[in-house]
């Protein structure tokens, strides 16, 4: 037990009848979600997953291009346009994709193909089953309304267990939070 | 012998932890929990992971790639 905790049981066991002090919460993780894209979906779920595991209460607030992971079927995609640093294993080597190629249809269909054979094959979780470990985790799951009425989407195109808020029920769950990041 | 094992072998990162929280699910309190990885990442983490929740990582071995990890339920 610490010190902390120490002091507030003898403070309840020293004071019958007096209401007992608030025993102090469980440090937390509180993570906004902007990104709605393959790789950038992994972040976010990984460290809440992970969290929750190790006994910490942890909120998710999906926002902007981050809120349609929550959508019951989700096809995520790479972006590989911009993205200069993505460099993937091939030949032996580690090449990367020219930003005019990256304007070629199908190429990111092609590049996300590549990115999720290579996640299957090295044993990395799905974004589905990580999701799947966060709902059971109880991690508390926030869907931005003012984004749901933006992109026009509705609860029912969601998964279970989401609820609706905005800043202000972020920043009370973040508050209380150890641990804030915005990905 | 563990109370529990687990073959966590050929995942990557987090599903190692992420299966071992829930496998220890079903260890008796002062139970013992095996996991079986080749992550080498899971060294460091299945430290910090017991550090954080308060359970007894016992012993750590490596043959062949394996890793192996022996977890007492020390915590809820």
């Amino acid at each position: 037990m610490s010190t902390e905790a120490q002091i507030v049981t003898e403070q309840i066991e020293d004071s019958p009848g007096v209401a007992p002090a608030a025993v102090p919460e469980a440090k937390g993780m509180c993570i906004i979600v902007t990104k709605g894209s393959l790789d950038w979906a992994y972040p976010p779920f990984i460290l809440a997953t992970t969290a929750a595991a190790m006994g910490l209460p942890v909120t998710m607030f999906f926002t902007f291009y981050g809120l349609p992971l929550l959508l019951k079927k989700l096809n995520l995609q790479m972006t590989t346009a911009g993205n200069p640093a993505m460099k993937m294993p091939m030949f032996g080597a580690h090449i990367g994709l020219p930003n005019i190629m990256t304007a070629i249809p199908g190429v990111d269909a092609a590049c996300s193909k590549m990115m999720k054979n290579m996640m299957s094959g090295k044993g990395v979780a799905t974004i589905e089953e990580l999701r799947d470990s966060a709902v059971e985790a109880e991690v508390r799951m926030i869907a931005c309304q003012m984004t749901m009425d933006l992109f026009e989407y509705s609860l029912d195109e969601m998964i279970e267990g989401p609820e609706l808020g905005g800043a202000a029920t972020y920043v009370e769950a973040a508050s209380k939070a150890h641990i804030n990041l915005f990905i | 012998m563990a109370d529990v094992t687990l073959d966590a072998k050929g995942l990557n990162c987090p599903l190692p932890i992420l299966k071992a929280r829930k496998a220890l699910k079903e260890v008796p309190a002062g139970g013992t929990l095996e996991i079986l990885s080749t992550d080498p990442g899971s060294v460091a983490d299945f430290e910090a992971f017991c550090r954080q929740t308060g359970n007894d990582l016992m012993e750590t071995t490596t043959e062949d790639s394996v890793y192996r990890f022996l977890i007492k339920r020390t915590a809820a």
